[in-house]
């Protein structure tokens, strides 16, 4: 096992190693805190928003902070590590080779995570992760903006440092005799992410340079006092960040497919249109930046074509419900705790892609943007698709870290809980929307039907939370202490789990 | 693809593609109508700083945080900042427009009933961000 909790080994032995599975585990473990750090800042968030007045976060400025560490991490360092995590553990085997193409590169891409995330946390800025100029140049405070600034270009070398590594495993290493379209869609779906990145990331960390150099006063590219043009950081922003929002969404689709047709005891319905959407989705992801911009003075020419591009990346999403869909048509599915997680997160993206379309009619933007709803939504593929697909992953790939067996029924409680939950507080966040609440605000005036809608969030924030505390005692109760599990076919589906017989770890 | 067949995945996707259009032709249609500033709109220069509005009527008069406006007239609102970035947003109306430093960003609307609304910033833009409000008020002369 590689937690070998019978037969432990140092922790330093798995800190310094560079075998995947180590590097998996260290990613695992680092994206899991994030997620509890990120999630508790959510439900202080959710707390103060329960009433209008200051109540238990007080002032403007640390709530301020608060959302913007609170997105930050849970995007950066929770989502992405994961990604990683899976990746690590998988890509490998699933291209049968002995590790990753550059095991040290891959321990350094690691390692560059926890100095970065520190300089989030400890910085704690105020900027929104959009970090907008001229704000970000002129307003806000010193010494957190720039280590918010840093952090992230550490992360974004990191990551560009883990696409790397994945493309040419994939590409290169792949056994001689598996052709590409041999290899499994989870792997594809580390291929097509990565490709995005290496094209999206550079463009954020000149954006980044930019900023910080702008607020050094050397440059003004963004800074209209000395002739820039804000609306320039937007476009690097976005073109960079609406093609990440697939990065992130992307892998947790890889994952599903892991998992639903081995629970549904069937192949998937089509391979093809899996990889077909998945290179779509990359290649379309990058059609659509502005339509986070259509209240920034765009002209309607500019609009038109941006809708049009965002309106193209849904078929391809849909192939992959429809995939899915078909998957369990008529199956013998077995609803264990992952197959849970992902036919919710399913339900949840097809919401999430319903609300997109809303949001991309260029008319219909105006009444949503930077709402509530604009929350409710990202939330839905953030939390409901991603952090769902992402945790159903986690508890199918328990018996492979741990070599034991998670307790069922607290996953399945943690599952119905969390899906409550989430669409408690997600739906409600649209309708908010609607009502004209706005997003970021502190505090808000005391209309009947913002209170109500806020409790009903507040409330279910409260369910997620009380969910991840019997997922955390699951977690670190099973891998101690949980029955053996059957390592040839822990889940009792058919067909062969992976570990530990394709991959050993050398310092076993 | 395996030995299935695929026809009802290609009118899925044909469905899909469909409504795409739809929706998009839709939109296209209502932004087109909607960006059409109508003659003779009387100008009102919005701007935005941390953290309030102030209003510029066309005879030079001056609001700070109210808006007052008549019914039945239609305005282009000319919407600037003199700090970082706001958003003018008028929710009943459907009024939404960013305010950015070093431009000039119009939007207009025509009242309808007198009344009094909201007025709010929808962008952050630092520390008061929450409390960047106003009011808009409709006014009927012949009333
Ligand atoms: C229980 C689950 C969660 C709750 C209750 C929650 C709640 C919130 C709230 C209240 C905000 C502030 C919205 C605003 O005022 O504009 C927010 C922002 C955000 N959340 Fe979450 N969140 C949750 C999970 C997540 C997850 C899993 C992710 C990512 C994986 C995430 C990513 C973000 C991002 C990116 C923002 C935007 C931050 C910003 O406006 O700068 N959240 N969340
Ligand atoms: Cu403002
Ligand atoms: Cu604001």
């Amino acid at each position: 096992m590689v937690l070998e909790l019978q037969k432990p080994r140092p922790i330093w032995q798995i800190m310094f190693s560079t075998h995947h599975t180590d590097v998996g585990l260290l990613y695992l473990i680092t994206s899991l805190g994030f997620l509890f750090l990120g999630g508790a800042l959510a439900l202080a968030i959710r707390a103060e928003l329960f009433l209008p007045g200051a109540q238990i976060i007080g002032d403007a400025m640390t709530f301020n902070r608060i959302f913007t560490v609170h997105g930050t991490t849970l995007i950066f360092l929770f989502i992405i590590p994961f990604a990683s995590s899976v990746g690590n553990y998988y890509v490998p085997i699933m291209v049968r080779y002995k590790d990753m193409a550059y095991p040290k590169l891959n321990a350094i891409a690691f390692w560059m995570i926890p100095p970065g995330g520190a300089l989030i946390w400890l910085g704690f800025a105020d900027f929104t992760w959009y970090a907008t100029p001229p704000y970000s140049i002129i307003s806000a405070p010193g010494p957190a903006a720039d280590m918010w600034i840093f952090g992230l270009k550490i992360l974004g070398i990191s990551s560009v440092l883990g696409a790397i590594n994945f493309i040419v495993t994939i590409l290169k290493c792949k056994h001689p005799d598996m052709s590409i379209g041999q290899v499994p869609l989870l792997a594809w779906s580390f291929l097509s992410s990565s490709l995005i990145i290496l094209v999206a990331i550079p463009t954020f960390a000149a954006a980044l340079l930019m900023l910080l150099t702008d607020r050094l006063g050397v440059s003004g590219f963004f800074n209209p006092a000395m002739g820039g043009d804000p609306i320039a950081y937007a476009h690097l922003f976005w073109f960079t960040f609406h093609p990440e929002v697939y990065v992130l969404v992307i892998p947790a689709i890889g994952m599903m497919y892991e998992i639903i047709p081995r629970f549904s005891r069937k192949p998937i319905y089509s391979y093809n249109s899996g990889v077909f959407a998945f290179v779509l989705l990359s290649i379309v992801g990058f059609s659509s930046w502005a339509h986070h911009m259509y209240a920034t003075g765009m002209s309607f020419t500019e609009k038109t074509v941006f809708m049009v591009g965002t309106l193209a990346a849904v078929p391809a999403s849909a192939m992959h419900v429809f995939n899915f869909v078909a998957t369990m048509w008529n199956a013998r599915i077995k609803f264990l705790t992952p197959m849970m997680w992902s036919v919710g997160g399913i339900a949840l993206f097809f919401s999430a892609g319903a609300g997109g379309v809303a949001n991309a009619a260029m008319p219909l933007d105006f009444t949503t943007h930077d709402t509530y709803w604009v929350v409710g939504h990202f939330h839905l593929f953030v939390m409901g698709t991603i952090a769902f697909g992402s945790i159903g992953f986690l508890y199918y790939m328990f018996p492979y870290v741990t070599g034991r067996m998670y307790n069922e029924t607290m996953g399945k409680i943690h599952f119905i809980m969390s899906f409550v939950g989430t669409v408690l507080v997600f739906f409600t966040q649209h309708v908010l929307g609607l009502y004209g609440m706005p997003r970021r605000i502190f505090d808000y005036p005391p209309i009947p039907e913002w209170i109500a809608m806020n409790q009903i969030a507040t409330v279910g924030a409260m369910i997620i939370g009380v969910s991840m505390a019997i997922f955390l005692a699951n977690m670190i109760y099973s891998s101690g202490k949980g029955k053996p599990a059957n390592t040839e076919d822990p889940f009792g589906v058919g067909g062969k789990y992976y570990y530990p017989f394709e991959a050993k770890n050398p310092s076993h | 693809m395996g030995g299935h067949s695929n026809w009802p995945e290609w009118i899925y996707i044909g469905v899909v593609v469909a409504l795409m259009v739809w929706v998009g032709a839709e939109a296209w249609e209502a932004e087109r109508l909607v960006e059409h500033v109508p003659e003779g709109a009387e100008t009102i220069i919005v701007t935005g700083q941390q953290w309030f509005w102030t209003f510029e009527h066309e005879d030079g008069t001056k609001e700070i945080g109210e808006l007052h406006v008549e019914v039945g007239k239609a305005y282009k609102l000319e919407i600037v900042s003199k700090d970082v970035n706001h958003s003018f947003n008028i929710h009943d109306y459907v009024v939404l427009m960013d305010a950015i430093p070093g431009r000039v960003n119009t939007v207009w609307f025509a009242p309808t009933d007198a009344g009094e609304h909201d007025i709010q910033c929808r962008e952050y833009c630092g520390l008061i961000h929450y409390n960047m409000r106003g009011k808009l008020i409709v006014e009927d002369p012949t009333a």
